[in-house]
């Protein structure tokens, strides 16, 4: 009877092992094909259909060399680092301070706060409202469009308040009674024992500023201040449903499609270079964001 | 008496009040004043007329919209796509977690957790570009479709395979990074809770339906009311990305009605009503499902 359990369990184990490795490489797989597609000889490429998680030899760099040298990818990664920065820089600040008063206890008026900001994320305006507000505020076509309305985010403050309140008092109490001021003591007491909380919050803004496209698509005609995505878009969206099943002389739409992968590992390697160190925080943020808040 | 208070408190914490200004200007211009905005739903509104110029037209926008065809349609593929998705997407990854907390090789563990991790860094337009090409006629799914003798065709510009494409796209951009919260729950389960029943008796699978799951209860519920929360407000920039005026029957959701009417063809007033429309339908979800939870599981967000 036990052997025959540990057999079931045995068995168990290696058909579970097996079905996670599918579910990962499920996961890796989209995003290997276009590796390989990126370097792959883009004529054979464009006759044998399929599948590629190994590239077509002869293996080729054309198309990174041709995506490097395109004019609207380098604007649009310049501008989309600038909004990266400057939404980062502006929700550390006003997050971790804002964090900071409300998590003391002597700030009187703080629940009501809490209360009137965590409010947003149950309701909130919505699409036509905040449009009409950007237009109001004349920043229709302005960089400030975009870096203005995601300077601050509730759920963020909610997790990093959570986190600033777990830190011992006493801590606190020794800064004070040396004469230390607020922003001294969130400056060099809070923020060097919460470095957790703040790379994940980084992380999180980044990526989703990183990707973000669509307030850049209704706020911004001008070209030469859209961010990446918003070319990616046009180049792997507009034109693809536009010449959904077209004959497009082969040779020029292979080279098309060559460019088209290159522009995805362009665009995407950044942040998957990134989060893989940042995982082990992933737990500790999530987790105060959405069970203790 | 209480602003007496407030005044006492203001004077001995002047710095903690300047502090939190900034945040409080914030959070009243961008998020409040919107709010207020939601008033031109009641109005025959004007750009140049502004809020206070236009005409009060009480629910007429309202009566417009549900009498238009596209009430109907935009309202039931807003259901239809997120009950989908609370039926699919919403159990895999605790099904995942389950699968991974078995895992005894804490390396391989790690290595499927993070591969798993990486579609939910991928931008929606990689994504959208992704899904077009390989449900288009030459991609992968069609010629894996031809190698069994099927006809290839684009599925992505045909209504009947849209909910599919979302739903399955969904599942593979989410899984494993919404996971994490049920493994971080799984992690926490006491480990004399399983001693106890196996001391009773208990074989695997009965430990995981008498330990485990009551274990996972709580997160699982605590999930369940935020995904109530976003029935209204699925993914509409996917679909955005993702639909065609030929899929319009299956794809067209209330939000990217919205989009369309109101940001292309400007019809403030209007696409305003049906965005109220739309999120007062998602308010009163959240305040339910809360109150349902609290009521039967005594689990509850607020």
């Amino acid at each position: 009877m036990r052997i025959k359990e540990s057999m079931g369990r045995r068995v168990f184990l290696a058909v579970n092992a097996i079905l996670l490795g599918l579910v990962g490489f499920a996961c890796l797989a989209p995003m290997l094909h276009v590796l390989s597609c990126s370097i792959s000889d883009p004529y054979t490429l464009a006759r044998v259909q399929g599948f590629h998680l190994w590239p077509i030899a002869p293996i080729t760099f054309d198309g990174y060399k041709t995506v490097l040298s395109y004019q609207n990818i380098v604007i649009g990664y310049a501008n989309t680092l600038f909004y990266v920065a400057a939404g980062v820089g502006l929700n550390l600040v006003l997050t971790t301070v804002a964090a900071y008063v409300l998590s003391q206890k002597r700030f009187l008026p703080g629940n009501t706060i809490m209360l009137f900001m965590a409010f947003t994320m149950l309701f909130n305006g919505g699409m036509i409202p905040n449009y009409l507000l950007i237009v109001k505020m004349g920043l229709i076509d302005s960089r400030m469009a975009i870096v203005l309305p995601s300077a601050f985010n509730v759920f963020n403050l909610v997790i990093m308040r959570s986190s600033f309140k777990e830190i011992p008092d006493a801590l606190e109490e020794s800064a004070r009674l040396d004469g230390a001021n607020d922003m001294q003591i969130l400056w060099h007491i809070i923020i060097p024992v919460s470095k957790a909380t703040i790379a994940v919050i980084t992380l999180f803004v980044a990526v989703a500023l990183w990707n973000s496209w669509f307030t850049a698509s209704i706020y911004l005609t001008d070209r030469s201040k859209w961010p990446l995505q918003l070319f990616l878009r046009e180049i792997l969206i507009n034109n693809s449903q536009r010449s959904l099943d077209a004959g497009v002389k082969a040779s020029a739409l292979a080279q098309q499609t060559l460019v088209k992968y290159c522009i995805i590992i362009v665009a995407t390697v950044p942040i998957l270079c990134i989060y893989p160190f940042l995982q082990k925080y992933f737990v500790k943020g999530i987790m105060i964001g959405s069970i203790k808040g | 008496m209480k602003w007496k208070l407030l005044a006492a408190n203001y004077r001995s914490n002047r710095l903690l009040y300047w502090m939190i200004l900034p945040v409080v200007l914030f959070v009243i211009i961008f998020s409040y004043l919107p709010m207020l905005g939601l008033s031109i739903s009641f109005q025959d509104y004007s750009l140049t007329k502004g809020i206070f110029g236009s005409k009060w037209i009480g629910f007429e926008n309202f009566v417009d919209f549900f009498n238009s065809m596209y009430f109907g349609r935009t309202f039931r593929n807003t259901i239809v796509l997120s009950l989908l998705n609370l039926l699919f997407c919403f159990p895999a990854p605790i099904i995942l977690a389950l699968m991974l907390n078995e895992v005894k090789n804490v390396r391989y563990k790690r290595l499927v957790q993070t591969v798993s991790y990486m579609p939910h860094f991928i931008s929606m337009i990689v994504v959208a570009g992704l899904i077009i090409e390989f449900t288009n006629s030459s991609g992968v799914i069609a010629s894996i479709v031809k190698a069994f003798g099927g006809k290839a065709t684009s599925y992505i510009a045909l209504p009947q395979y849209f909910r599919s494409i979302f739903i399955v796209s969904d599942i593979w951009q989410n899984i494993g990074f919404n996971s994490i919260i049920y493994l971080a729950a799984l992690s926490g389960i006491n480990e004399e809770l399983y001693e106890a029943a196996k001391i009773d008796g208990a074989g695997r699978f009965r430990q995981m339906l008498s330990v485990t799951l009551p274990g996972l209860m709580p997160t699982i519920i605590i999930m369940l009311i935020l995904s109530v929360g976003t029935i209204m407000n699925l993914n509409f920039e996917k679909v955005l990305l993702l639909y065609t005026p030929s899929t319009y029957e299956t794809s067209d959701v209330i939000m990217t009605y919205v989009y369309r009417i109101g940001i292309i063809k400007q019809k403030i007033g209007y696409s305003t009503a049906v965005g109220l429309f739309n999120s007062v339908i998602s308010l009163l979800l959240v305040l339910g499902a809360n109150k349902l939870s609290k009521t039967y599981t005594e689990t509850s967000m607020f």
